[in-house]
């Protein structure tokens, strides 16, 4: 297997970093503190064509690679997990367009997603409807010329400030409910985002419930066919998995590395802690974990790219073991820290705030071992 | 406008420095970087192109580790490189290392020839100098700002006071200080671009460089011995005893700090 980068994901990776260093670690609390989209974050983002990670070239991408986007994630999550959000959420909302647009759909929007000068989002949970997504209740039926759709939909991320939401609904068509994919403009009549959520963590980006009503849209936003918004929503969560694999693995990075400093410099009963061999057994475990995590991620990406058979139990596989790493790494980066590492002067108190989503967005934890469970024995 | 800047790979400022104790060279093995002070040199160059238009052409002599520091600076704006890389280069002194610049930048046509104000591993400051004696063109050094006015530079050189106002014809050479500007991230459809921009490499003979100037032994200058620098000292401590602000202002004072 075949993962290492190449000279301009090198240069990407390195510049992101001056890039998360130099502007926004200083105001990272504060992004946590305001409780609400960074704006300038996502102009920082557009000037510096991040955005563009996350797209195929032929839309105004980079060059289309999930390991690029993985290592821009991984680059941006290390310094601030909300700031990440603005790039994942983008990903995650251009994918069902990616995979299933029609050349008309992509031509329209995904440029647009490319340069960040449009946000999308990915609508799909509901109150009733979360890792069991067959019990959706919004629905779509028929009108002159396009479709209806009623529902309400929690817990999506940007649905505030984005432009599109990708809808999944139900249409009741060919004598059952088939789940079918609606490009919904936020701008639309009926569209309304009625709460923001005060979360634990990620609390720099917005988790949104909407409702919609009688909210129409023409026959062109379908995504694809009647009954392809399962198949549309499954791939799309594959590729986002692995990002999200990528944004844990950023986080456990941030947090292994501003412990491990500060054990260099701290001093007790005369020695920095970075001496102390109980200190030195747990900083072994963290830098295993985010290196591991790295590999797993890099080889999901890798799959990914080259379309392997497997992609989707190695997609499954880095989600749950880097979004673990990730809860492991931060909770012991505050331990080794003491009193400091649980006060909001240092960063990792808000790093291990952060990482608990990741092992339960995206499909939480104990649903991807059993994807992974039964890929495994299916490819047995 | 056309502009050439010349930039330098060095060790990554904040990698711990080790000299080798036979040749006394810097371990060079760690990270390596587009010399911080490089940056300002690139950034303004890409300013006046901007303003001016025109082409610029990086420089760098160095091995070919160093062509990701020369890429950086064609992320951030520059249109096309100019590598002088030659094992019988290492080692050389600044006198050897202008003299190699110098070569190379005769057949290139330029209006502006910019340095950063020094490298952060050596710090001599002493390369735009000898590359502009070489030349026999202007030198206008540790400049905090310049402009183009009817077809003329008009700069400040940066002073412990103030500044300096220079004006100057064209060509000359420069070379700009820390905080000219103030320095852009490559942009990922930069680096990516950086890719396809032309990089044209040249060695020793290909520049017709002379063998007793360049490289170790071409050296004029010998490093004899090194140390390592004293560990700061501990910073003064002032009890407030009710005079604790006169205090600080007495040594602020005496410091030449206020």
């Amino acid at each position: 297997m075949e993962f290492a980068l190449s000279d301009e994901q090198q240069a990407i990776a390195k510049a992101v970093r001056d890039l998360m260093e130099g502007e926004i670690a200083p105001r990272a609390a504060e992004i946590d503190e305001g409780e609400k989209f960074p704006a300038w974050v996502r102009e920082l983002f557009q000037r510096y064509d991040l955005f563009a990670a996350m797209l195929p070239r032929e839309y105004g991408g980079i060059d289309g690679s999930l390991l690029t986007q993985c290592v821009v994630m991984e680059g941006v999550a290390r310094v601030c997990a909300s700031s990440s959000m603005v790039l994942g959420n983008q990903s995650l909302g251009a994918t069902p367009l990616v995979l299933a647009g029609s050349e008309e759909q992509k031509r329209r929007w995904l440029p647009a997603f490319a340069t960040g000068e449009k946000l999308a989002s990915f609508g799909l949970t509901e109150p009733n409807a979360g890792s069991d997504v067959k019990g959706l209740s919004t629905r779509a039926v028929r009108s002159e010329g396009g479709w209806i759709v009623n529902g309400r939909k929690c817990f999506i991320t940007h649905a505030n400030v984005a432009d599109l939401v990708v809808v999944f609904a139900k249409v009741h068509e060919g004598g059952g409910d088939q789940i079918t994919a609606f490009l919904v403009e936020t701008d639309r009549s009926g569209y309304e985002v009625d709460k923001i959520e005060h979360k634990m963590g990620l609390r720099g980006s917005t988790t949104c419930s909407f409702v919609l009503e009688d909210v129409w849209v023409p026959e062109e936003n379908m995504l694809g066919r009647v009954g392809e918004g399962f198949p549309i929503l499954v791939d799309s969560l594959n590729k986002g998995r692995i990002s999200v694999a990528a944004q844990s693995t950023g986080i456990a990075l941030g947090a292994l590395e501003a412990s491990a400093r500060y054990c260099k410099e701290r001093t007790q009963f005369g020695q920095p802690l970075a001496r102390m061999p109980a200190v030195q057994q747990i900083v072994a475990d963290m830098v295993t974990a985010v290196d591991a995590a790295r590999c797993l991620t890099w080889a999901a990406a890798y799959k990914y790219d080259t379309h392997a058979p497997d992609m989707v139990r190695y997609s499954g596989m880095a989600k749950l073991f880097a979004s673990d790493a990730a809860m492991k790494v931060t909770t012991d980066a505050v331990q080794i820290m003491g009193g400091y590492g649980y006060m909001a002067e240092y960063p990792v108190e808000r790093m291990m705030r952060d990482a608990k989503i990741f092992q339960i967005f995206e499909g939480t934890n104990q649903v991807q071992r059993l994807t992974v469970a039964r890929e495994f024995f299916a490819s047995l | 406008m056309n502009i050439v800047v010349c930039v330098k790979q060095v060790v990554d400022t904040e990698a711990e420095k080790r000299l080798d104790p036979t040749s006394w060279r810097l371990d060079r093995t760690v990270e390596n970087i587009l010399n911080p002070y490089d940056e300002y040199a690139v950034e303004e160059a890409v300013r006046l192109k901007e303003a001016h238009g025109g082409e610029i052409t990086v420089l760098c002599m160095g091995p070919e580790e160093a062509a990701a520091a020369v890429r950086k600076a064609l992320a951030m704006g520059a249109d096309r490189a100019v590598m002088v890389t030659d094992p019988a280069l290492a080692g050389s002194d600044t006198q050897g290392t202008a003299h190699a610049l110098a070569e190379a930048l005769k057949p290139l046509e330029f209006d502006i020839t910019l340095f950063g104000i020094m490298s952060t591993d050596a710090q001599t400051g002493q390369v735009p100098a000898a590359v502009a004696a070489l030349l026999d063109l202007p030198l206008l050094s540790a400049l905090n700002k310049v402009e183009i006015r009817d077809g003329a530079l008009s700069v400040h050189r940066q002073t412990d006071q103030g500044y300096v106002a220079y004006e100057c014809p064209l060509p000359a050479v420069l070379s700009v200080a820390k905080g000219i500007n103030e320095p852009r991230y490559p942009s990922l459809k930069g680096i990516m671009a950086a890719k396809k921009k032309p990089m044209e490499v040249k060695d020793a003979a290909a520049l017709s460089l002379v063998p007793g100037r360049i490289g170790g032994s071409g050296a004029k200058t010998r490093v004899l011995a090194t140390s390592n620098p004293q560990p700061r000292a501990p910073g003064v401590r002032v009890e407030d005893q009710g005079d604790g602000a006169e205090k600080i202002l007495d040594f602020l004072l005496k410091e030449k700090l206020v």
